[in-house]
């Protein structure tokens, strides 16, 4: 048997008795005509050693500190072994490989979810609109639909067809993955991390195939600045009207929903309201839809009893979902084989009779795996139900919070489970003194999890009160958000390419990923604001662009309203779902290819240096939570961009990071000369966990610093770290020495003060290179 | 004292080395005395806890002074030291110092060398719980202490979980200890002359 590479062959020119052939390539019987002229680059489809080297470079840098967050090795049945300190394993593991094998676990379940996510979508697309349907990311304004793709792939994929092929290279890879995980295989703790970079650049592949394939497919906004506001915040649900909440990540159930209402006449007698991506999605495809909020209001939404049914895909979706509805009388209906929730399949169920078995025989839910079919049960079941549960909520009277504090022991588990380390116990007390606010108060900082009921030996609803105690306010919650954009331009490339590269817009900011934040959204949202005050390029996407939205200044403007949603210095833009997270590694890459004219056809460490060296972006995921914000980051990490994370971060027990106080770790080689020469710590990390707000923003100035910058482009980036750190910390930094190369670098208005710093230190100028970590790219070698 | 020691958040069940419990406060001065260059480190909460005695930044420059040793503080803590006239102390991420505490040959904070005993208060609970794994694990000769009101169980030594009031009362009997060695050593001084 072979495999589909085996028989793929690739002619360049071919002249036959049937005429001249150019450019054609054959793959497991079909043809792919291959216009694109690109040279193809070393590393085509690479596999997992392929970038070894690259990684190496990167992780002598970067080195791995490892927190474990248990001592103990519980894999197989040799197990548990203890791995503290310097013990082994029974299969002779070390706690360093132990470590980063279960980074690379996670790195592969969120690869795999998004790459499975991806098929799925795929399969949908290509059965509703054919194999041949177009990539089309943004028209005449995206030439370089799929930059990852292109990237590692080495392809350009023209319809949506061309796709199947890149996932199952994806499939492929993380099965490849995944067994080096298994007891016996990899043994160095720098080649699971090597791993995990892979892992990471799957994921990013697997994105960028999901999006480009709903947005050329789906009609969602191609690339547009002006992409449309729409409603965000639990106070935006029209409650007089059914409601229909859908949750998760992969859109087509939800799609159906609207198309659903719009052939029926029923849009706008009925809500469709979402959580999480799909609702970023949902607004995609049709911006009268609306948004709850991330991924933290779901079990606060449910109980609210304002959805009338609740209709589920896959990912961060809650495993009580069912349970919860279950108390608002609100059916569930699971649309995804990797989520069934425990429901009978009525996938080949007629409509009339699953509607009436959700109505009146008092089933909970269905799954149903067709999602026209979902759609129509959802809708129907919607009208005929919300008459009846008269929007039952779970949610208590401010009389049942006051007779919960009676009951309440004392004994602080509720705080004891509480992520945030919320004082619940001290909140409920005060409730008996007829004070609400303490409870109240500890809304924004919830993350809704729900952990706190859980540990309660009396069962209070502990989340229920918060809600409750905090109810004006979420009346008001009432925001605005762009729909999700899409791909950046390529004019936009091109218009902030250079001032990018050289440093004049002092950096790219990409605040994305889940909503396990430790003191509330709003901290996300005063982060994006006063970096988009300072001129850098905003971008967002997932959970974190929504809590952007669920903000206001002075004047009562969100900041969607605020900035604008263009890729240039002070836009705040929204990119959209979490797949949508490819276009920010795509602007990224496509500097590198549209700016900087480099190859990028499967010429992935080439492009990845350049980015490390000369592209100032920051990855901003503050409230990072699942297996697949671990994937993104990776694949950021492998294209030299370096991820900050909030303190709940430090849960995936290891950090990459650079040591500024050893010089000898900051050496590049000039392209120009061959010559080494030290450039200073720039980036100094590559993935940091903040402890504050106030730490992470100077933290992200500075780590938008890179070789490359000019004078006049270190001395802006310079001003604003050192801005930043004055302004949160008190004092001027002290390491500014270590980002001056020459005194062009140093900032007019601080000049004095950055002087007095550069001569207690001892400083010495330095010289301003061609920066590459590959010694092939150097163009003249010394001596020659 | 009520000792109970159990990790504060119910679920980070650690393994089995396990900090030893300080029962007495003592032992805290007496691992310092010992110490050849301790440091203390303190994080981003410390001002935002406020004990009877003032927060836990002033707490924190009682100890350093008493016990002679310099600061590693967060970041955004810097400027509550420096406006409170505490000189002696280095601003640091917490990742960066535990970064450089698992390094044999880093030079120390103040050029002295590694050091050999690292005391942790002032942070959130779950941000000193994975910090202090990581030095269990790959720090070479180093001590660590959590004078943290919760215990902390990858330290070497820990309070257990313990109230606000015997807390206060712990650190100020650490401070008392070292002022009481100063005593002695004024008195010797004294009668040496």
């Amino acid at each position: 048997m072979v495999s589909e590479k085996n028989i793929r062959v690739k002619i360049d020119e071919l002249r036959s008795s049937i005429g001249l052939l150019k450019g054609v390539e054959f793959s497991i019987g079909k043809v792919v005509s291959e216009e694109w002229l690109e040279e193809i680059g070393p590393t085509q489809f690479p596999k997992i050693t392929d970038l070894r080297e690259w990684d190496f470079k990167l992780l002598q840098r970067y080195k791995p500190f490892y927190m474990p967050f248990c001592d103990l090795c519980c894999l197989c049945t040799f197990g548990k072994c203890d791995l503290t300190g310097d013990k082994r394993g029974a299969c002779g593991i070390n706690m360093s490989a132990q470590q980063s094998r279960i980074v690379l676990l996670a790195c592969c379940i969120g690869a795999a979810t998004h790459t499975s996510h991806a098929r799925h979508l795929l399969e949908h697309l290509i059965e509703k609109y054919g194999r041949d349907h177009p990539i089309n990311v943004g028209g005449l304004n995206v030439e370089v639909e799929a930059p990852i793709t292109r990237l590692v792939c080495g392809v350009k994929p023209r319809t949506l067809g061309d796709l199947e092929e890149v996932l199952n290279y994806l499939e492929q890879e993380i099965v490849r993955l995944l067994a080096a995980t298994h007891t016996g295989q990899e043994a160095s703790n720098l080649d699971f991390e090597s791993k995990v970079f892979h892992a990471g650049m799957i994921d990013h592949v697997a994105l960028e195939v999901a999006d480009i394939a709903q947005i050329s497919a789906l009609g969602f906004p191609k690339a547009d600045p002006e992409a449309p506001l729409v409603d965000i915040g639990l106070g935006v649900v029209d409650s007089t009207k059914p409601v229909i909440m859908v949750v998760g990540h992969n859109v087509p159930s939800a799609a159906a929903i609207v198309d659903y209402l719009v052939e029926n006449g029923l849009y706008g007698g009925v809500e469709v309201v979402g959580l999480c991506c799909t609702a970023h999605d949902t607004t995609r495809y049709n911006p009268k839809a609306k948004i709850v909020g991330p991924i933290s209001w779901q079990l606060r939404f449910i109980r609210s009893g304002l959805a009338d049914v609740i209709v589920v895909d896959e990912q961060c979706i809650r495993a009580d979902t069912l349970i919860e509805a279950q108390k608002v009388k609100a059916p569930v209906i699971t649309t995804s084989d990797v989520n069934c929730g425990g429901l009978p399949d009525r996938t080949k169920d007629k409509v009339e009779k699953i509607v009436e078995d959700l109505v009146l025989g008092g089933q909970p839910g269905a799954f149903i795996l067709d999602p026209e079919k979902a759609a129509e049960v959802a809708v129907k079941t919607a009208l005929l139900i919300a008459p009846k549960r008269m929007k039952f909520k779970a949610i208590p009277d401010v009389s049942d919070i006051v007779e919960g504090a009676k009951k309440c022991r004392k004994c602080d588990d509720c705080r004891r489970a509480c992520p945030n380390d919320l004082p619940i116990r001290d909140a409920l007390a005060k409730v008996l003194e007829g004070n609400l606010n303490a409870l109240a108060s500890l809304y924004e900082a919830c993350i809704g999890c729900g952990r706190c009921e859980s540990a309660c030996p009396v069962d209070l609803p502990l989340h229920s009160y918060i809600v409750k105690a905090a109810e004006k306010r979420i009346k008001e919650e009432k925001y605005k958000i762009r729909v999700g954009r899409g791909a950046i331009q390529d004019v936009e490339i091109r218009n902030v390419g250079s001032p990018i590269v050289l440093g004049e817009i002092p950096g790219v900011v990409a605040f994305v990923g889940c909503a396990n934040y430790p003191n509330g959204g709003t901290e996300v949202a005063e982060m994006a604001v006063e970096f988009a005050k300072r001129r850098y390029i905003v971008v967002a996407s997932g959970c974190a662009a929504m809590s952007i939205a669920m903000y206001k200044d002075e004047e009562g403007r969100t900041p969607y309203e605020a900035f604008p949603g263009a890729f240039d210095a002070g836009g705040i833009v929204n990119v959209g779902s979490c797949v949508s997270n490819s276009h920010i590694a795509g602007a990224a890459i496509k500097i590198a290819n549209i700016f900087a004219k480099r190859r990028l056809r499967a010429n992935y460490e080439e492009i990845a240096d350049y980015i490390l060296n000369r592209v100032g972006a920051v990855g901003v995921a503050w409230g990072a939570m699942s297996q697949k914000a671990a994937a993104i980051a990776s694949g950021f990490w492998r294209l030299g961009v370096p991820v900050i994370v909030g303190p709940h971060g430090l849960k995936y027990r290891r950090m990459l990071l650079g040591r500024k106080d050893n010089p000898e770790d900051w050496y590049v080689y000039d392209a120009r000369t061959g010559e080494k020469v030290y450039v200073g710590p720039a980036p100094e990390h590559l993935f940091y966990a903040a402890e504050t707000k106030e730490e992470a923003m100077v933290m992200i100035a500075k780590l938008c610093m890179r070789p490359n910058d000019t004078t006049k482009g270190r001395a802006i980036k310079l001003s604003n770290y050192i801005d930043l750190h004055k302004r949160f910390f008190g004092t001027i930094p002290d390491d500014i020495h270590l980002f001056v190369r020459t005194l062009a670098d140093v900032p007019l208005t601080m000049r004095e003060e950055v002087i007095k710093v550069l001569e207690e230190k001892g400083w010495k100028e330095n010289v301003i290179p061609d920066p590459t970590l590959l010694p092939r790219l150097v163009k003249k070698k010394v001596g020659e | 004292m009520a000792a109970k020691a159990e990790p504060w958040q119910t679920a980070e069940v650690p393994g089995p080395k396990k900090a030893m419990v300080i029962t007495n406060p003592r032992i805290v001065a007496a691992l310092i005395r010992r110490s050849k260059n301790p440091v203390l480190i303190v994080g981003s909460m410390a001002p935002r806890i406020k004990l009877s005695g003032g927060d836990l930044v002033d707490y924190a420059i009682r100890i350093a002074e008493a016990a002679g040793m310099p600061i590693v503080s967060s970041p955004s803590v810097l400027g509550e030291f420096l406006n409170r006239g505490f000189r002696r102390v280095l601003s640091m991420p917490v990742v960066d110092i535990a970064n450089r505490l698992t390094d044999a040959d880093w030079k120390g904070v103040e050029n002295k060398g590694q050091h050999d005993l690292a005391i942790f208060m002032g942070f959130k609970y779950h941000v000193c719980w994975l910090i202090l794994s990581g030095l269990k694990h790959y720090s070479q000769n180093l001590k660590t202490v959590s004078l943290e009101m919760r215990y902390q169980p990858h330290a070497l030594w820990s309070f257990p979980n313990i109230s606000e009031e015997e807390w206060e009362k712990n650190l100020n009997e650490i401070i008392k200890e070292f002022k009481q060695d100063k005593m002695i050593l004024n008195k010797v001084k004294e009668v040496k002359e």
